[in-house]
């Protein structure tokens, strides 16, 4: 284990500087997430367009440098996507975060995989990994328009 | 007494963790377990496993005796009047349940009050909201101070006409505040009202005396007490115990039992329903002899010494930020790093071997009231030396460098 691949510089300038913090006022879906082990928690929103494309996305909460590093850029990177592809995105990243060693979409771009891969981290610390994962099931829950707020344990 | 022989006793740090020599400062959570609980677990099933109160043989009579000599062993360390006012639980989160169950169903109804503390941990929390649920009892919670303390004045001051009970911590696991449960205990008898005190992170590290604090109920965690897990006692004086229902039913608890009734049986069996945790109680012996044996006086010196060389150690690292400052504190030290958040700090420690704990420590009411979301916490045992705090300190050090943030 080596705490420099948890701690890229990607994730530290993410977790202290978060992208897409804060509410925006015309969203039409959002969904909570919460992680009752360590208290950690995020509200997604966003607002889907008529072609069912991600307008616009933010976020709310408070976490560790991974949990915020992960919906920052979780949220860069789903902004102009047709609901369909960012799907197909979580599913990818939550799969590689689980078990594949890479990501394998073809929407997002070699710059965007890299920039995702170092989240890739967590896997060797399995207390984390739910840091990384839980705004990715929150934004899922979001799109689905489910009422549950998701939750790490269950 | 000499900390490195006491160390030697726990076979925890013979080995390396993870290629580091082991720095647990999470005793609060849990604390290590002596070789000779271990021991005595392995040498119970091995050699004179039976089940006990039931059987006439031989190794049921044996262990049904050495199940009763802990009993006997808890009394006399803290100090109870009479063995029957031990009671065997899993845990003290279930002797807390038990009185939030017995006592709210033959004393509470709608509009009753109990009284907990802003600084309660959930275990003396939920069971009183299930009250709260079944039965419209209302719930009111003394304030802590500045200093993340409760006093008897924060008490004094929710105490109304309909307060039916109150419950406190003895010692805060995250301010470490030690509470003036005596006084308490006065203050409320004074009104007729019963105190149930819940001693998680008072009975590993004070001396403790029943019959002195006079309070109700008392709840102990076994396993904070260098003993193993699923052992838990509740202390209740026996007035408490021969005027309240039963807990569970099953077997055990029972006198006389037929189709068109049942009667329950004598004191403490009323209350051990069914296969209690026989060799963690038995085991557990050896915990309170492993504890008499070093002297809580000397448990209580050397842990005061190392909270104090923490203190000042921390209190010198920049943005380390420390919660609370009560007067009387016990060995555990919460705090934040700025621009850190806990998890963090929690991981990074643990990659030089120093296990701390992280999050809210099961007290989110007074996160809430403190206006975080979590806390990184260090707790002191018996086996913590001066040099386990130099390390937390270096790496709290590391912390700040993986960061970038700023430190002298």
């Amino acid at each position: 284990m080596d705490l420099k691949d948890l701690y890229q510089e990607i994730i530290l300038d993410h977790g202290k500087n978060p992208r897409n913090l804060g509410k925006f006022d015309n969203y039409n879906k959002d969904a909570k997430g919460n992680n009752p082990l360590c208290g950690d928690n995020v509200h997604v929103y966003l607002r889907l367009n008529e072609n069912k494309k991600v307008e616009d996305i933010a976020f709310e909460g408070h976490g560790c440098a991974i949990s915020m590093a992960s919906a920052s850029i979780m949220t860069d990177m789903v902004r102009g996507k047709e609901e369909k592809e960012v799907k197909e995105i979580v599913s990818d990243f939550l799969g590689m975060i689980k078990e594949k060693d890479s990501l394998e979409t073809n929407i997002l771009k070699d710059d965007e995989k890299t920039k995702l891969m170092s989240l890739s981290g967590v896997k060797q610390y399995p207390m984390r990994v739910k840091c990384a994962t839980l705004s990715w099931h929150t934004l899922t829950s979001a799109l689905d328009n489910s009422d549950q707020i998701v939750k790490t344990e269950e | 007494m000499n900390i490195d022989d006491i160390k030697r006793e726990f076979p925890i740090f013979d080995d390396k963790i993870q290629n580091n020599d082991l720095v647990y400062l999470d005793s609060a959570n849990s604390s290590q377990k002596p070789r000779v609980v271990v021991d005595r677990i392995y040498d119970f099933y091995t050699k004179e496993f039976s089940n006990v109160g039931r059987s006439v043989h031989y190794l049921a009579v044996a262990a049904t005796n050495l199940y009763e000599q802990t009993r006997v062993s808890v009394q006399k360390y803290i100090n109870a009047k009479d063995k029957d006012e031990i009671v065997f639980t899993k845990g003290a989160t279930e002797a807390i349940n038990l009185v939030a169950n017995t006592f709210g169903q033959k004393y509470l109804s709608e509009g009753d009050e109990v009284l907990l503390t802003e600084l309660e941990h959930h275990s003396n929390y939920v069971p009183w909201h299930f009250l709260r649920k079944a039965k419209n009892i209302k719930i009111e919670f003394a304030e802590i101070n500045d200093n993340g303390e409760v006093t008897l004045e924060a008490i004094e001051k929710k105490i109304t006409n309909k307060t039916k009970i109150i419950s406190v911590s003895h010692l805060s696991n995250v301010t470490g505040a030690i509470l003036p449960i005596k006084e308490i205990v006065q203050l409320a008898h004074s009104k007729n009202i019963p105190v149930l005190i819940d001693g998680c992170q008072g009975a590993p590290h004070l001396k403790l005396d029943m019959q002195d604090i006079d309070c109700d109920f008392y709840a102990i965690s076994g396993h904070k007490m260098y003993g193993p897990t699923g052992i838990g006692i509740l202390y209740a004086k026996k007035k408490w115990l021969e005027d309240l229902p039963p807990y569970q039913g099953g077997g055990g608890m029972i006198n006389e039992v037929k189709k068109e009734g049942i009667t329950y049986g004598e004191l403490p069996n009323k209350y051990e329903a069914g296969t209690m945790a026989t060799a963690q109680v038995i085991a557990f012996n050896e915990s309170i002899k492993f504890m008499e044996k070093i002297g809580i006086q000397n448990i209580e010196k050397h842990e005061k010494e190392l909270l104090d060389y923490g203190l000042e150690k921390l209190r010198k690292n920049n943005s380390v930020n420390i919660i609370g400052n009560p007067k009387e504190k016990g060995g555990v030290i919460s705090f934040t790093i700025e621009g850190v958040h806990p998890h963090d700090i929690a991981t990074i420690l643990d990659e030089d071997g120093v296990a701390i704990r992280a999050g809210h420590h099961c007290c989110q009411i007074l996160h809430d009231k403190l206006n975080l979301p979590a806390t990184a916490r260090a707790s002191f045992g018996v086996y913590n030396t001066k040099d386990d705090i130099d390390k937390l300190d270096e790496s709290i050090n590391k912390c700040k460098k993986i960061f970038n943030l700023k430190w002298t």
